[in-house]
C-alpha cells in the first residue's frame, strides 16, 4: 500500500481494502448492490444450471441411444425434455446474458454502476428463488411438468392427481417470476443505457454490444408481459376452474398459442441480440480492423427488434391458421434473414484480410458463426409454410433451434466468457484447456445437432421416447455428441476454477483491445471510474487507425496499469 | 489514504453518480409503464377476442353488467387525476402542506373506487368459474384494482417522506413518477370500463 502512496488518490479506491474488495469471495454470497459482483453471481449460477439442464439432455439421449424405450418410463421422458428446455432457457441463457449485461454495461459505457442497484439485486435475488423453485418441482408426488416448455393447454390445464400444488403450477409460478425478475432487469438496463454513457458516447460511438443490449431489453419489456398475461391466465385455467383457455366454457385454446409465441419467439432474439453484440466486439479485437459497417450494424439490430415481433405465427402454422395469416407471417418471418444478413455479412468483411489470432474467444466466435449462418438456412426453410407443415414438429425443427440455442448462442457465451475472463477476475486462463474445450464442444455439437436435421427430414417426429428402428444410425451419432458435450464441460470448468484460483495475474487490456473497460485495471474497482469518466472522442472499432478512443488515453492507460 | 476521498475532491461532479438519481427514477418508471401497458393491452385483445368469438358468452341467467354505480366510480378514479396532478404543482410551489392534504385526497378517492368496485363484486351473480365472460370480468378488474391499491401505497409511501426535513427540496421526481404511475392506471380504467361495461 505505501508503494502507491505517492499517486493520485483515486487510484487508491482500486482495489477495494473493505468489504467488497476483489479477494474477498464472500461477497458472492450476499445481497451485494455492485452490477460486477451481480454479473458473476448470475454466470456461475447459470453455469451449474447448464450443468443440471446438460444433465437432463444426457439421460434422454441415453434414452434415445435405443429405438425401444428402455432406459426411463414414457411420461418420465416427458417431464425429462419439458424441464430440459425450462432449465436451458430460464435458468441458463437468460441469467447468464443477464450476467454479462452486468460486467458490460456499466464498464463499457464508463457508468460506475446500473441506474437502480438494489433492484439489480433484487432481480438476481429471484434467480435462485424461481431456480429452486423449478427443481424443488421433481420431488412432488405429480413430478415436474411434463407438457413441454410451450404448455399448451389442454395438455398443461390436466391435473390428474387433483393437488393443488403439481408440477404445472410450480413451473408456471417459476416462468412468471423470472418474468418479473427479466422485467426489472430491463427497466434497469435501458435506464443505464440511456441515461448514464460517458461524456461524449453518443449513440453511435457507443459499442454495438450495448446497442444489442438495449434492442433484446426492449423486446423483453414489449413481449414479456404477453407471456406474464398468458401464464396467469393459464394458472387460473389450471388451479382456479377459469375458462380461458377451455373451449367448454367458452374459451379458446389457439388464444394461449398466440400469447406464449408473441413472446417465446422474440425471446430466442433477447438471446442472440447480445451474442451478436459479443461477435461484432471480439471479431475486431481478433481480426485487428475496425468493424465493417459499425452504424449498419448498430441499426440493424433495432430493425430486428421491430420485425421480431410480427413473427410469432410461424410457430402456429399447423394449428389450423387460415392460409392469409400462414403467408403474411412467412413473408415477415424471412424479412428477418436481411438485417441478420447485414450483420453476418459485416463480420465476414471485418475477418476479411484482418491479421486472424485464433485464441479461444476467437475460435468460438468463428465456430459459432460458422453455425449461425447454417441455423439461418434451416430457419429461411422453416419459415417457408409448405417445408414447415412438411416438417414442422420433427426433429428437423429440433436440430435447427439447437443449432442457434447452443451452436451460436451457447458458443457466443463460450467466447465472451474467455474474453472478459481477464478483465473481471484479473487472472488469464489457460489458453490450452482453453482449446481443447472449443474442440470437443465444436465436435460433438456437430454430431449431436447435425444428425437430427438428417433424422427430421425422414420423418422422426419429436417429444417421443421410442421411435423406429430406420432413424436408429442418426439417433447413435446425436448421442455420442451429447456425451462429448458433457466431457467438454471438464476441461472448461477446470479451467475457470483453476485459472481464478492461481492463474497468472491478468494485465489490465491482455487483448490490446480499445473499449473503456480496457482502460479499467483487472479487475475493476468498486465504481469503475467513479468520478473520473474519460471523455469519449472517437468511435468504438478504431483498429489499426491509431486515433484515441478518449481524450487524455494516455493517463487512463497509465493509471490502469499502475493498479 | 483512507482519509481523502475522491468525493472531497470532486464534490459537485457527485451528481453523475448512481445512487437513486431522481432522473433515473422518472425515465425507470415511464419505461416500466410502458411495459405494463402491454400486459394490459394483452388482456385487452384477448377480451375482445374471446367476446367475438366464443360461442357462449353471458352465463345462463345472467343479463348483463350494471353500469350506473361503476359510472360513478369512474368518475371519481379519473377526477383524482386532476386532484393529484393539483398536488402536484403544491409542491411544486413549495407548500408543503397544501401538497399533504391534496395527495391524502387523491388517495382517499382511489380507496372509494377500491371500495366501490368490491362492493360491486359482491353484489354480481357470477363468480369466477363461470365461464369465460365471468374469467375476464374477474381477471380485468381484479388486475386492475392491484394496481389501483399498489398505487395508493405508493401515495402513501410518498407523503410519509414529505415528513422527512428537506426531502423535496432538491426535486420530488418520486413523486412525479408515482403521479404518472396514478395517471396511467387512471387511463388504463377509462379503456377498461369501455370495454366492459359499456361495449356489452
Amino acid at each position: 500500500m505505501s508503494s502507491t502512496s505517492s499517486y493520485d488518490p483515486r487510484v487508491l479506491r482500486a482495489p477495494h481494502p473493505v468489504p467488497g474488495a476483489p479477494n474477498n469471495w464472500k461477497r458472492f454470497f450476499t445481497f451485494n448492490t455492485d452490477a460486477k459482483v451481480i454479473g458473476i453471481q448470475y454466470i456461475a449460477l447459470a453455469l451449474f444450471f447448464l450443468l443440471v439442464g446438460g444433465l437432463l439432455a444426457m439421460i434422454m439421449r441415453g434414452e434415445l441411444l435405443t429405438p425401444a424405450a428402455d432406459l426411463v418410463d414414457p411420461s418420465v421422458y416427458n417431464a425429462l425434455f419439458t424441464m430440459h428446455g425450462t432449465v436451458m432457457l430460464f435458468l441458463f441463457l437468460f441469467p447468464v446474458l443477464n450476467g454479462f449485461n452486468n460486467l458490460l454495461i456499466p464498464t463499457m459505457i464508463g457508468a460506475p454502476d446500473m441506474a437502480f442497484p438494489k433492484l439489480n439485486a433484487i432481480a438476481f435475488w429471484l434467480f435462485p428463488v424461481f431456480g429452486l423453485l423449478l427443481m424443488a418441482s421433481f420431488f412432488l408426488p405429480s413430478g415436474p411438468s411434463a407438457s413441454g416448455w410451450w404448455a399448451y393447454p389442454p395438455v398443461s390445464t390436466q391435473n390428474p392427481l387433483g393437488q393443488f400444488v403439481n408440477g404445472q403450477f410450480i413451473w408456471i409460478l417459476a416462468v412468471a417470476l423470472s418474468g418479473i425478475s427479466s422485467i426489472m432487469g430491463a427497466v434497469n438496463f435501458v435506464t443505464t443505457i440511456v441515461r448514464m454513457r460517458a461524456p461524449g458516447m453518443t449513440w453511435f460511438k457507443m459499442p454495438i454490444f450495448c446497442w444489442t443490449a438495449i434492442a433484446a431489453q426492449i423486446i423483453q419489456l414489449v413481449g414479456l408481459p404477453v407471456l406474464t398475461g398468458g401464464a396467469v391466465m393459464l394458472l387460473f385455467d389450471l388451479s382456479f376452474g377459469t375458462s380461458f383457455f377451455k373451449p367448454e366454457g367458452g374459451g379458446d385454446p389457439m388464444l394461449y398459442q398466440h400469447f406464449f409465441w408473441f413472446y417465446s419467439h422474440p425471446a430466442v432474439y433477447v438471446m442472440v441480440l447480445p451474442v451478436f453484440g459479443i461477435f461484432s466486439e471480439l471479431f475486431p479485437v481478433y481480426a485487428r480492423k475496425p468493424l465493417f459497417g459499425y452504424p449498419l450494424v448498430a441499426i440493424a439490430s433495432f430493425g430486428i427488434t421491430l420485425l421480431s415481433l410480427i413473427v410469432w405465427v410461424h410457430h402456429m402454422f399447423y394449428s389450423g391458421t387460415p392460409q392469409w395469416m400462414r403467408n403474411l407471417f412467412m413473408v415477415t418471418t424471412m424479412l428477418i434473414a436481411v438485417p441478420t444478413g447485414i450483420k453476418v455479412f459485416a463480420w465476414i468483411a471485418t475477418l476479411w484480410r484482418g491479421k486472424l489470432r485464433l485464441s479461444t474467444p476467437m475460435l468460438f466466435c468463428l465456430g459459432g458463426l460458422v453455425n449461425f449462418i447454417f441455423a439461418g438456412i434451416t430457419g429461411v426453410m422453416l419459415a417457408t409454410v409448405p417445408i414447415d407443415i412438411h416438417v414442422g414438429n420433427t426433429y428437423f425443427v429440433v436440430g435447427h433451434f439447437h443449432y442457434v440455442i447452443f451452436n451460436t448462442i451457447t458458443f457466443g457465451v463460450f467466447a465472451a466468457i474467455y474474453h472478459w475472463f481477464p478483465k473481471f477476475t484479473g487472472r488469464m486462463y489457460y489458453e490450452g484447456l482453453g482449446k481443447l474445450h472449443f474442440l470437443l464442444t465444436f465436435i460433438g455439437s456437430t454430431l449431436n445437432f447435425l444428425p437430427m436435421h438428417w433424422a427430421g427430414l425422414m420423418g422422426m417426429p419429436r417429444r417421443v421416447a421410442s421411435y423406429d428402428p430406420e432413424f436408429a444410425l442418426a439417433n447413435v451419432l446425436a448421442s455420442l455428441g451429447a456425451f462429448l458435450l458433457g466431457v467438454a464441460m471438464i476441461p472448461f470448468l477446470l479451467n475457470l476454477v483453476s485459472s481464478w484460483a492461481r492463474g497468472e495475474k491478468a494485465p489490465a487490456n491482455p487483448w490490446n483491445a480499445i473499449g473503456l473497460e480496457w482502460l479499467l485495471p483487472s479487475p475493476p474497482p468498486l465504481e469503475n471510474f467513479e468520478d473520473d469518466v474519460p471523455t469519449v472522442i472517437s468511435g468504438p472499432y478504431g483498429y489499426g487507425l491509431n486515433v484515441p478512443l478518449v481524450a487524455d488515453e494516455d493517463r487512463y492507460v497509465q493509471r490502469a496499469n499502475e493498479v | 489514504m483512507t482519509t481523502t476521498t475522491p468525493n472531497d475532491l470532486k464534490g459537485p461532479q457527485k451528481q453523475t453518480h448512481a445512487h437513486g438519481h431522481g432522473g433515473h427514477n422518472l425515465t425507470g418508471m415511464i419505461i416500466f409503464l410502458c411495459s405494463e401497458s402491454v400486459i394490459f393491452l394483452a388482456f385487452f385483445v384477448g377480451y375482445a377476442v374471446l367476446k367475438l368469438s366464443s360461442p357462449i358468452w353471458l352465463p345462463e341467467g345472467v343479463k348483463g353488467l350494471e353500469v350506473r354505480d361503476p359510472l360513478i366510480n369512474t368518475i371519481v378514479l379519473v377526477s383524482s387525476s386532476f386532484v393529484a396532478w393539483f398536488a402536484e404543482t403544491r409542491l411544486h410551489r413549495k407548500q408543503l402542506w397544501a401538497f399533504r392534504v391534496v395527495w391524502l385526497l387523491t388517495m382517499a378517492m382511489g380507496t372509494y373506487f377500491v371500495i366501490g368496485q368490491a362492493i360491486e363484486w359482491r353484489h354480481l351473480a357470477f363468480g369466477l368459474g363461470s365461464g369465460v365472460f365471468g374469467s375476464t370480468f374477474y381477471l380485468l378488474t381484479g388486475f386492475h384494482g392491484l394496481h389501483v391499491i399498489t398505487g395508493i401505497l405508493l401515495m402513501a409511501l410518498m407523503l410519509w417522506r414529505s415528513f422527512r426535513p428537506g426531502n423535496y427540496d432538491g426535486g420530488e421526481a418520486g413523486v412525479t413518477a408515482v403521479s404518472l404511475f396514478w395517471h396511467f392506471v387512471d387511463v388504463i380504467w377509462v379503456v377498461l370500463f369501455l370495454l366492459i361495461y359499456v361495449w356489452q
